[in-house]
């Protein structure tokens, strides 16, 4: 059984239409990587996952997305619920205007936790899964604007890892940092992987290459090859997919 | 193209280009000094309207101490024992600004709130134009309205209330600084980037949860700046207080009494028949001063909040 999957998927936002019957399946702990040129509709449809896309005007879906077997756009569903299941990591490092701990702390507060000690425990585990604990353990209560971008993006990380996902989205979490920061991040997925699903769009093909397993070609709102990442880079089917990943075009 | 060839154009265009070149150059210092003077007619009036607020307080103060100024809890300087005590205006006026931000706080926080957060953009966009509608009544007509509407109605909650009150206008300002209050701090909070708010909803925050918890502190520096500078109008308020507070000068701070603010107070010395030149007429300028440096320091607090917020962010 697949831990999340999208069935003949078709979205339009208003007029366009984004992503066109995509069906694919993601195994629990792969990292599937997404590529493609922009606007190709990668982030659009990692966006389904955690119904991002709810927050867009004259969105329409049709087809169904599936966590555990489960439809989440099921109106019986609340969907902070599963935003709580499924995390994400953004483009850019968006931490709150707060001090490190209480933005680590926010997703278990906004989730009903008042357990101080819980808090606190939970903070210093997410702070050590995201590879940011030794940096920063002595500057909890400073702003988490004072840290360095890469430094950021790692907060933001355990500020998702805190309420226990299952599932973690990433789109570019690294196109923003430095090359240094990007290793870390990457080392951290690799890390992460044992725990976790995830799935990450990303425009760096080395990075796709370095962090997956699996690997999903869009190209105007189609799913044209999704295979084994080895496959996909030594041996793609689709000329398309060549073309793109050796630089062609896009 | 080679630089023999730059050489030869650049000579070209100083042989047909000079006189032209003069002339624009003259046009554009023109210009500049045209923009320079309009700018420092701004200026000047400022500086203007200090040296004389000044002149005339130094006359003022030159008879009273400061120390009886600030300290006297009198001011009679129309009746035969005189007496100089800013305090009874001071706290008129606050009391009717500080019943002002009590009504057009919380009511535009959460308007603001509202509109930036919640209203669908065609429902933002047929509220706002009432707003500005509000922004746009005259002062004098919601003196009126405070007179001969609100104070009445206020008579029939609370029976002890005089005719001219402190509440009336202070409720009025309030409506009236609430378009203020509401389109600044509805600035503040769009103003906070979305990534932020999507941030919040990522981790399973609801609306309101984002709104109150990211969105609202975010823009917490913008938030007190429109609150600061909506005290500030509330402080300078003229019409409605000198016609709805009442004129009375005894140091008082029940809401439901008549008042005299700092503004009202000018009003009814500079209209009446208090002689030019006078110490009663001079109170008026020591009374201006005041009032000058309550609102001048007002705006530099709500500088220095802005630019601590912006410059830290944290808590």
């Amino acid at each position: 059984m697949f831990k999340v999957e999208t069935k003949n998927l078709n979205l339009h936002y208003g007029t366009t239409h984004a992503l066109k019957g995509v069906t694919m399946g993601i195994k629990e702990n792969n990292v599937v990587a997404m590529i493609g040129p922009s606007g190709c509709g990668k982030s659009t449809y990692l966006r389904l996952f955690n119904r991002m896309n709810d927050l867009i005007d004259n969105v329409k879906i049709e087809g169904e997305v599936l966590f555990n077997g489960k439809d989440i756009y099921n109106g019986n569903i609340r969907v902070e619920e599963i935003r709580k299941k499924i995390g994400m990591v953004f483009q850019k490092p968006n931490p709150f205007p707060k001090s490190i701990f209480e933005n680590v702390a926010y997703g278990l507060r906004v989730n009903g936790v008042n357990n101080k000690k819980f808090i606190e425990e939970s903070v210093e585990r997410s702070l050590k899964n995201a590879a940011l604990w030794d940096e920063v353990k002595d500057d909890l209560k400073k702003s988490a604007l004072s840290i360095s971008g890469g430094q950021q993006q790692r907060l933001c990380i355990a500020r998702a890892l805190a309420v226990e996902p299952s599932v973690i989205l990433m789109d570019e979490p690294s196109s923003a940092l430095d090359p240094i920061s990007n290793a870390k991040i990457e080392e951290l997925i690799y890390e992460l992987k044992k725990k976790y699903t995830i799935i990450i769009v990303t425009h760096n093909m080395q990075q796709a290459a370095r962090v997956s397993d699996r690997t999903a070609f869009f190209y105007l709102g189609e799913l044209i090859e999704y295979n084994d990442t080895k496959e996909i880079f030594t041996n793609p089917k689709n000329e398309r997919t060549q073309n793109y990943i050796t630089g062609r075009f896009g | 193209m080679s630089i023999e060839n730059t050489e030869i154009e650049t000579d070209k265009d100083l042989r047909f280009g000079l006189n032209r070149r003069k002339y624009v150059y003259a046009r554009e210092r023109f210009i500049h000094g045209i923009l320079l003077m309009c700018a420092l007619v701004s200026v000047f009036t400022t500086i203007g309207i200090i040296v004389v607020l000044m002149l005339q307080a130094i006359e003022f103060f030159k008879v009273v101490s400061i120390i009886d100024f600030l300290t006297d809890t009198q001011w009679t300087p129309l009746f035969a024992d005189k007496h100089f005590g800013i305090l009874p205006l001071l706290s008129g006026t606050l009391l009717t600004s500080v019943i002002a931000l009590l009504v057009s706080v919380p009511i535009g926080l959460v308007i603001a709130i509202y509109l930036s957060e919640y209203a669908a953009v065609p429902v933002r966009k047929s509220v706002k134009p009432f707003l500005e509608i509000l922004a746009g009544i005259p002062t004098i007509v919601y003196g009126y309205f405070a007179l001969i509407t609100v104070t009445p109605l206020l008579q029939t909650i609370f029976p002890t209330i005089s005719g001219f009150n402190a509440l009336s206008p202070g409720i009025v300002m309030g409506i009236m600084i609430l378009p203020l209050v509401t389109s600044l701090s509805e600035d503040a909070l769009r103003s906070v980037p979305k990534s932020l708010r999507e941030g919040g909803y990522a981790l399973g925050a609801s609306k309101l949860q984002v709104s109150l918890s990211i969105v609202f502190p975010s823009a917490f520096s913008g938030i007190i700046a429109s609150v600061i500078l909506a005290f500030s109008r509330a402080i300078g308020e003229t019409m409605i207080v000198a016609i709805a507070a009442g004129q009375s000068t005894v140091l008082n701070a029940n809401p439901l009494n008549p008042v005299s603010t700092m503004t009202a107070y000018i009003v009814q010395v500079s209209q009446g028949d208090t002689p030019y030149g006078t110490l009663a007429y001079n109170t008026i300028f020591a009374v201006a001063i005041t009032l000058f440096l309550f609102t001048f320091f007002l705006n530099i607090i709500s500088f220095r909040i802005r630019k601590r917020f912006l410059a830290v962010g944290g808590d």
